[in-house]
Formats: structure tokens, sequence, C-alpha cells
């Protein structure tokens, strides 16, 4: 998904880090398929998610040369378009394709804009901006994660029961984590967490966004 | 056998004992599983040494061990275990993991790919990261 954008970057210093919310064995056809020339990590606790607090895919963080976060856990480029889809006929409408790619094309314009200037791109955010967009975990939050690091080690034990009740735990404790969520849920024959069960839980955000928009100047 | 789970760390402890809510280890375990040193302090880290807590200090230590899931929730983080007690999860508690974003230094990290090579965000040092996740689900 980053191969173009990384091939024509890696010139200037910049590497894209792919981590997979995944059980490797489900990540790997993706990987095989896409064959990227950047690191594809696989992070099957979301320890990833644990530590920078993240609650769906793609979201992504900005981190400069001394390792300094430059923008926050966001959304990377996604959007809710996917919310105005027929269900019957999984096609969207062209006007909300075209938004979607829009704003697609902005977050990349912003991330390449970032690599090729640095501090002096105006997407670099300052201290006190990318301070300000950080979201803290809170304390069932952290409870969460422990949850579904026991449920994922109990799974690998074979014990699915007992993992589930976890599981259930976890999404009880954080209900805003679309990875625990989808992670865990019932796939279709293939591989998406996007059943009734899934479209129900979307349903349900009312006005709340699946993907919170992209703070980005021309987004809406 | 006992199994503790903390960050990324899995420790297998043959001579840890659970019994209910308690989980009680040797001076050696705590550091082992942990990374915390277990010192006439407290539970030490770095510059960091917790207290044991005063009015409770008695219960939480017998026969040379601690019962490390009592301290580990005393100091604000979480700790889960299976049905049978053979898995424990020591959690990082929100008020650290909130306090190594805040200072904005991306928190690091090691993870494998499919081939099971490690791969260290802080390697990554002198090159600009787009850290990004994605999902087969």
């Amino acid at each position: 998904m980053w191969q173009v954008l990384f091939d024509s970057l890696k010139d200037h210093n910049f590497v894209v880090l792919a981590v997979a919310m995944d059980q490797p064995e489900a990540a790997r056809p993706w990987i095989e398929a896409a064959q990227p020339a950047y690191p594809c990590l696989i992070d099957r606790d979301h320890h990833v998610a644990d530590l920078y607090n993240l609650v769906n895919v793609p979201q992504a963080v900005w981190i400069d040369e001394t390792g300094r976060i430059v923008r926050p856990p966001e959304c990377a480029g996604s959007t809710d378009a996917f919310r105005a889809m027929n269900r019957a006929t999984s096609t969207m409408p062209e006007e909300v394709i075209a938004e979607r790619n829009r704003i697609k094309a902005l977050y990349v314009d912003a991330l390449r804009d970032w690599v090729l200037k640095g501090d002096q791109s105006a997407h670099a955010l300052s201290s006190e901006k990318a301070s300000a967009r950080l979201k803290l975990p809170e304390p069932a939050i952290a409870l969460a994660h422990a949850r579904f690091r026991l449920g994922q080690h109990l799974l690998r034990a074979g014990q699915t029961q007992e993992a589930s009740e976890q599981f259930a735990e976890a999404i009880r404790l954080h209900p805003d984590s679309w990875n625990i969520w989808r992670q865990t849920a019932a796939k279709l024959a293939n591989g998406f967490a996007a059943g009734p069960e899934f479209w129900a839980r979307v349903d349900a955000l009312g006005e709340r966004s699946y993907h919170a928009p992209i703070d980005l100047e021309g987004v809406r | 056998m006992i199994t503790l789970l903390n960050e990324q760390r899995e420790t297998r402890l043959p001579d840890a004992i659970a019994s209910g809510d308690s989980l009680w280890l040797s001076r050696e375990n705590v550091e082992q599983a942990l990374g915390w040193s277990w010192k006439p302090e407290g539970l030490c880290r770095d510059e960091t040494c917790v207290p044991l807590p005063r009015e409770h200090a008695s219960e939480l230590v017998r026969d040379d061990k601690l019962d490390i899931a009592a301290m580990w929730t005393h100091m604000g983080q979480p700790v889960v275990h299976d049905a049978v007690a053979d898995t424990w999860v020591f959690g990082v508690g929100s008020h650290e993991r909130a306090h190594a974003l805040s200072d904005l230094n991306a928190p690091d990290f090691a993870l494998p790919d499919l081939a099971g090579q490690t791969h260290q965000l802080s390697t990554y040092r002198g090159k600009k990261v787009l850290l990004v996740t994605w999902a087969s689900w």
C-alpha cells in the first residue's frame, strides 16, 4: 500500500515500518502478494497499540530522525467513506469515492512534504501542537490490553473458550478499539471481520467516526 | 508451571506460587520476569523505587517471596490471570504509558517480520519513520 510512496522517497533518509495488528498466518498472504521493500512487522499481541494507544487500522505516527514524534497517532489517510456503501451491491456513490481519494492524496502529499522538508514542513507539528493532539490511555484501556494479551496467549495454547472470555472483557473495557474487536471477531470466508455484527457495530456509532478525521488542511 | 507475560517478555517460573489473586515470586524471579529489582527500599528500576505499602508490607512478604501481584496492583498497573492461574499478565499502567508518550519520544519496541528477523524502532534513528499499522481483517 505504501510501496509507491516509499520508492519515491527512500533516497531521502526515510523508511516505512508497517506493523500488522494480526496473526502471522493471516498477514502472510498479503505481504507475500505485495512484496514490499520496507519492513513488515507482525504484532500478534498488539503491543504497538498498547504503547501508542492505537484503536484502528490504518493509523500512523510520524517520527523524525531524532526519534521524536512530530505527528501523533492519527488515521493514515482513510475515511469513513465505506459507511456510504450500498451493502447489497458493495458499491459506493462516485462522489464519495472521489472525496475518499482526495483525502488519501492530501495525506500522502503532506507526508511527502515532511519527508522532503523536515521541520520546515507545515505538517511537522511543534511539540506543543503534537502534545495537544496526543490521546492518552485511561486505566481501563491498559487493563483491556492486558486481557487481550492473556486471551491471545490462551488462544495459542488451544484454550479457545477461556480466550473468548478474556476478549469479551477486553472489548467491554475498551469499546473504542476496533483493533481488539475485529481481531477477535468471527471472520467471513475472505478473512474480513465484516459480517452483520460489524455493520451493526458501525451503525451503532451514529454520528461518531470509525476513522477519526485527519486534522490536516483541506480535510473537511 | 506459572507463565508470566510482561511487555514482550514471556517467562516460565517453576518456583512461583499462585494462590487466589496472589502471586509469590522470589527476588530473582521478580527481576527475571519484570525487569524490576526487589530491594530493601522497595521495587526499583533505573532511578525509581516504589516502597512496599507500609501498612501491608508484612502481608506482602512471606518466606523470602513477594506477592508481586499485590505490589503491581499497588503500583497502579493491571494484573490479570486465567482461571487455573497458570498464566499471569502483568500489564503496564496507563499512567506509565501516558508518561512515555507525553515527552514525544517515540516509545521503542522490537517486533519480528515474517522471516523471524527482529526490527527495532530505535535502530532507525537518523531516518524519518512512518510507523503505520494495517491488518488483514
